[in-house]
């Protein structure tokens, strides 16, 4: 196990060498920044006639819980340009071999890459929620619907992520693997929108789509189900990931 | 002495190509085993199987007495290999690649430092061990690759191709390397650089069309080197001490009553006397052919006839 934290290290650090991940930092943190204070001048416009309400929407409801929707949208198309070089640009480099051939078992390879990605895009959701925890200095947040916020958007990087590595593992080539999984899970995001049309709900591709799990969770309500989703949907991904590196030896 | 290395009937197929075909061989401590063959002749897939990074389609590999196919960490962990391309992150300097390479073969902390020293001052990588793997000189990669696959020290090395696009000078650095290393290690490497097989290793395998074609000690090749081989074919038995007693015969091995071997140090060349005496006692001389003696005769002659 404490190999598999070498490779995540070594991912994590690499990562900052290389300009990719500095763009897309500056990048997120820059749409999402726009976002945030379009949300929070919204606030600002309606909080007079909230006030008047009752049981209107709190501060959380319009700045906070948009925010993390649509930092979930832009996660998704940023994720599989993260996550395409993770095997597939060492299997172009011959650098695979160094891994395959040191005494690590594949599933060490695959959950170090795993999580030095990971470690990343916490890091992205960490910067993501300062933002609305800044709003602490002149207001009022429901903390509870924030960490759910938070956890939600964990999960979801987490599932995306897996989905990236395993399209990177099967892909020859990085562009393949990014296009791939951005069709996966651009798939999975609108799976349940069938669901618009009455008469044709579908529990399976309800059960099936990641946004319903992940709107779920936003919303506050932290289930087992949807938390056994993400659980499954991770580790999937994660052991389809290892079976293709062990077939990478069996190549024709 | 334990073998380091056992190989039993290994074969690998690609879709239906047949890249090695059923070879065998071990290989001991001290030894040096250079491996010789033309382009796809297979050695390259035959040390990619050996470093486990494919899995053969048939056959048996024991590696330090544990089995890569059923036990791959504990095999793996006498084991460093050098690639055909030597795999490196050129992103990072020597040191931190070195450091993290020391990592995934699981040396502990508090001995990697020495450890590094050790091996950049064995490779000659003192003067660049700062700087960027990216910006470095092929001939440096390369001896960052060897470096890497030396560095934990382990009982068996593989290197494929290690002196490629070294500079004189270092390619003889690195041979002495290797001796110095195949003194207590196992080495197996392949080159297409023939010379290079007589001056470091003490085996040579010659593979062809995925089969080992050839297969002795460099002592045994040194002797028929320095030494000229005649064969003989004659019509009736023949005498063999007569002929032992010509000057500069060494050796006569029979093959058949009219068919034989005969060595002969190259300081002298008895052919001549040899066909005389042959013709004089009336034995019927059919034939006398003189067998190829350099190593790049024997390769071509190897290489060829299964060709």
């Amino acid at each position: 196990m404490s190999i598999a934290l070498v490779i995540a290290t070594r991912e994590f650090k690499s990562l900052f060498l290389s300009p990719l991940a500095w763009t897309i930092l500056a990048v997120l943190q820059g749409i999402l920044g726009y976002l945030f204070l379009n949300q929070v001048e919204t606030f600002t416009l309606i909080q007079t006639k909230l006030a008047g309400m009752e049981g209107a929407p709190g501060l959380t409801d319009i700045v906070v819980t948009p925010l993390f929707s649509n930092a979930g949208i832009i996660l998704l198309l940023v994720i599989p340009l993260l996550t395409m070089r993770l095997i597939c640009e060492e299997r172009r480099n011959k650098t695979l071999s160094l891994l395959l051939s040191a005494p690590i078992s594949d599933s060490n390879i695959i959950i170090g890459k795993y999580l030095g990605t990971l470690g990343f895009l916490l890091l992205i959701v960490a910067l993501i929620a300062f933002m609305p925890v800044s709003l602490l200095m002149g207001g009022e947040l429901d903390n509870g619907k924030l960490l759910a916020n938070i956890l939600a958007l964990c999960l979801l990087v987490a599932g995306f992520s897996a989905v990236g590595l395993f399209m990177s593992t099967i892909a020859g080539h990085p562009t393949v693997a990014a296009i791939g999984s951005i069709g996966i899970l651009l798939l999975l995001w609108i799976l349940d929108w069938t669901n618009s049309i009455k008469d044709q709900r579908s529990e399976l591709f309800e059960y099936l789509s990641i946004l319903r799990h992940f709107q779920t969770i936003q919303s506050g309500q932290i289930n087992t189900m949807d938390l056994c989703y993400f659980v499954l949907f991770i580790a999937t991904f994660l052991l389809l990931s290892i079976r293709c590196l062990a077939n990478e030896r069996f190549q024709k | 002495m334990a073998n380091l290395i056992e190989v039993e009937h290994l074969s690998r197929y690609y879709g239906k190509y047949c890249a090695v075909n059923d070879i065998s061989f071990t290989l001991a401590r001290g030894e040096v085993i250079g491996f010789l063959g033309p382009n796809g002749a297979g050695k390259t897939t035959t040390m990619q199987i050996l470093s486990g990074n494919l899995a053969p389609s048939s056959g048996c590999i024991r590696i330090n007495g544990f089995d890569l196919l059923y036990n791959p960490l504990k095999a793996k962990r006498s084991l460093g290999y050098l690639p055909d391309t030597p795999s490196l992150y050129k992103d990072l300097s020597v040191q931190e690649f070195l450091y993290y390479c020391a990592q995934l073969q699981g040396i502990f902390k508090q001995a990697i430092t020495p450890i590094i020293d050790k091996t950049v001052e064995r490779c000659g990588l003192q003067t660049v061990s700062k700087r960027l793997i990216a910006n470095l000189s092929k001939g440096f990669q390369q001896r960052v690759g060897i470096a890497q696959a030396i560095l934990h020290n382990p009982e068996v090395i593989i290197l494929d191709e290690p002196t490629v696009g070294l500079d004189p000078i270092q390619i003889k650095e690195i041979r002495a390397l290797i001796k110095e290393l195949g003194k207590d290690h196992g080495i197996i490497l392949s080159t297409h650089i023939l010379p290079e097989v007589q001056e470091t290793c003490t085996h040579v395998q010659i593979i062809n069309n995925g089969r080992i074609i050839f297969n002795e000690s460099i002592i045994d090749l040194n002797r028929t080197m320095t030494q000229g081989c005649l064969q003989v074919i004659t019509q009736s038995a023949v005498d063999l001490a007569v002929l032992s007693a010509i000057p500069d015969v060494s050796h006569i091995e029979p093959i058949a009553h009219n068919h034989f071997k005969i060595h002969y140090s190259l300081t002298g060349n008895p052919t001549h006397q040899i066909a005389e005496t042959i013709i004089a006692k009336g034995w019927g001389l059919e034939e006398i052919t003189p067998i190829k003696k350099s190593m790049e005769d024997i390769f071509l002659a190897l290489t060829q006839v299964e060709s």
